[in-house]
């Protein structure tokens, strides 16, 4: 179980975090939704290590996250698929998913966990020794998870994964999503999309502006007024 | 000029070029990694120079092994310079850190002067390097034949290290997204180290092969040939490993091919670095082969 409590970031002058707490139960998918600004990314980049917290705590197990580099918390298997995917455009495909396992030295694990991969993501072995620079932003969303897959996640945060991915594509990432938590990794994802993050999620919360404004069962969320004007475009 | 003239010029000019290339890809690299112009680079490349002559004429060990431990102690050098100077500044604004690299340049070059004492020194140049071999009437110094072989083979191995082992594929990735390589679990401090200990490495063994080229040694050596093999980075295009070693190699071209065909432009010999700068950016900002990198965010 991955929890968060009272987690305040600042930044500058602008209070972007103000001491929020939330659970992520292992083997669930639990989803941060709220408008831009509203600090999901924040959350995320905070639980990461590469946004420093100005207070709270993450604790991951019973142990202290915060303060950690951000080596030792995805080598303790909390891993982030970064908004905007941020693959390495000037690195081939297969040279992305070897540097996704950069911590492990179980060679054969690793080259069984690159098939399972490209089992998941057929396209990305069809197209293994290219640069990734030269895909689309569908694949390139494809490649960010997959190389997050190689550390071997216990908890998988991704930001934003279906941002500015074609219908096709939004419909393949939540498909995946579900696929990777059936295998028996937890899910903390941020996103805009919120009906579909609520289809999927087990637990959402509602962000605004730097707090939780409230939460609920990803079923209770879609059918609740407030999401619905807010975040549905309903009503 | 005649041929052997031109032949005699392209081995002098292919020499001083690979000195050249060697200074300029730790200024690349480094650049690559951090978007930081080290500017002490040059005086790394000076203490190597400095440390080859004690370990030969002070402590009288056996050549081989003073330009090892010369290249040993210069790395551990750069590393540190880059503990000390560049990493507390990590997350300040870049001009901090780029006036702290101005700054440890003027600390080394001047702590030189006390330690190495100002009054230039002869580099011991052993009768193997200094001897002239003929070939059809080129006079060939041997150190000139070995400057370019040794420029090769270090290229060589930086290109298999840089794309070949998973901490060159490292060294790539931080250059592009060092946050996202922080999220691969690379130690992204360790990468950068690393970075400053082969620039570093590559700056001694140029110091060396510059004092036995060139065996005169003084503190504030590195400032020229440093200021020169920047601009040969910017000139290559910054970042780019052959961007370096072709910007260095056009460099020692235009600089010797120019006095040998304008002989009366010698005095002006060390401005040709800055024209080809000048030219170079008014035509292609990014360099020769640069590529629009942006600024970071």
């Amino acid at each position: 179980m991955l929890s968060i409590r009272n987690l305040s970031v600042h930044y500058g002058g602008i209070h972007a975090l103000r001491g929020i707490s939330l659970d992520v139960p292992a083997g669930k998918i639990v989803t941060l939704i709220g408008a831009n600004g509203a600090g999901k990314s924040t959350t995320l980049n905070s639980i990461m290590g590469l946004v420093k917290a100005g207070s709270g705590s993450v604790s991951w197990n019973g142990e202290e996250m915060l303060g950690r580099q951000t080596k030792r918390i995805v080598e303790s298997g909390i891993v982030l698929v970064p908004e905007g995917r941020r693959v390495f455009p000037n690195l081939t495909v297969d040279e992305n998913l070897t540097l996704g396992a950069f911590a492990r030295h179980d060679k054969a694990a690793i080259e069984a966990d690159r098939e399972h991969v490209f089992k998941l993501f057929p396209r990305l072995k069809e197209r293994h020794k290219q640069k990734a620079g030269t895909f689309s932003g569908g694949e390139q969303q494809m490649l960010a998870v997959g190389r997050a897959l190689m550390s071997r996640p216990t908890v998988l945060m991704m930001d934003e994964p279906s941002l500015g991915l074609a219908p096709l594509f939004v419909g393949m990432i939540f498909d995946i999503i579900r696929q990777i938590n059936a295998e028996g990794v937890t899910v903390l994802l941020v996103e805009q999309n919120a009906k579909a993050a609520l289809d999927v999620a087990d637990t959402g919360y509602v962000m605004e502006t730097g707090s939780i404004s409230f939460s609920g069962t990803g079923k209770d969320l879609l059918a609740d007024d407030r999401v619905r004007k807010a975040y549905l475009g309903e009503g | 000029m005649d041929l052997q003239t031109f032949l005699q010029q392209f081995v002098n000019a292919l020499s001083l070029g690979s000195l050249y290339a060697l200074i300029a890809i730790g200024y690349t690299m480094v650049y690559g990694i951090l978007r930081l112009i080290n500017f002490a680079h040059g005086d790394v490349f000076m203490i190597g120079g400095y440390l080859a002559f004690y370990g030969i004429s002070t402590f009288v060990i056996p050549w081989w092994l003073a330009v090892a431990l010369a290249i040993a102690l210069t790395t551990l050098f750069g590393v540190g310079l880059e503990r000390a100077a560049y990493r507390p500044l990590r997350d300040s604004p870049r001009i901090s850190i780029m006036i702290s690299a101005i700054g440890a340049s003027f600390l080394i070059e001047n702590l030189a002067i006390v330690l190495f004492d100002a009054r230039p020194k002869a580099f011991p140049v052993s009768d193997f390097f200094a001897a002239n071999y003929v070939f059809s009437g080129v006079y060939v110094a041997g150190i000139s034949l070995i400057i370019p072989l040794v420029t090769i083979v270090l290229l060589a191995v930086l290109l298999w290290i840089v794309h070949r082992t998973k901490t060159g594929m490292a060294m790539r990735a931080v250059s592009t997204d060092i946050d996202a390589a922080r999220l691969m679990a690379i130690d992204v401090d360790r990468i950068i180290s690393i970075t400053f200990a082969i620039g570093s490495a590559l700056a001694a063994i140029g110091g060396i092969m510059w004092a036995l080229k060139y065996p005169r040694l003084e503190p504030l050596m590195g400032i020229m040939p440093g200021l020169k093999c920047f601009i040969a980075a910017v000139v290559g295009g910054i970042g780019s490993i052959a961007g370096a070693v072709l910007g260095g190699l056009l460099l020692g071209f235009i600089e010797l091919m120019t006095i040998a065909f304008l002989p009366e432009l010698t005095g002006y010999k060390d401005a040709f670095a800055f024209v080809l700068l000048i030219v170079v950016l008014l035509v292609k900002p990014t360099g020769l082969l640069g590529k629009n990198q942006g600024e970071k965010v």
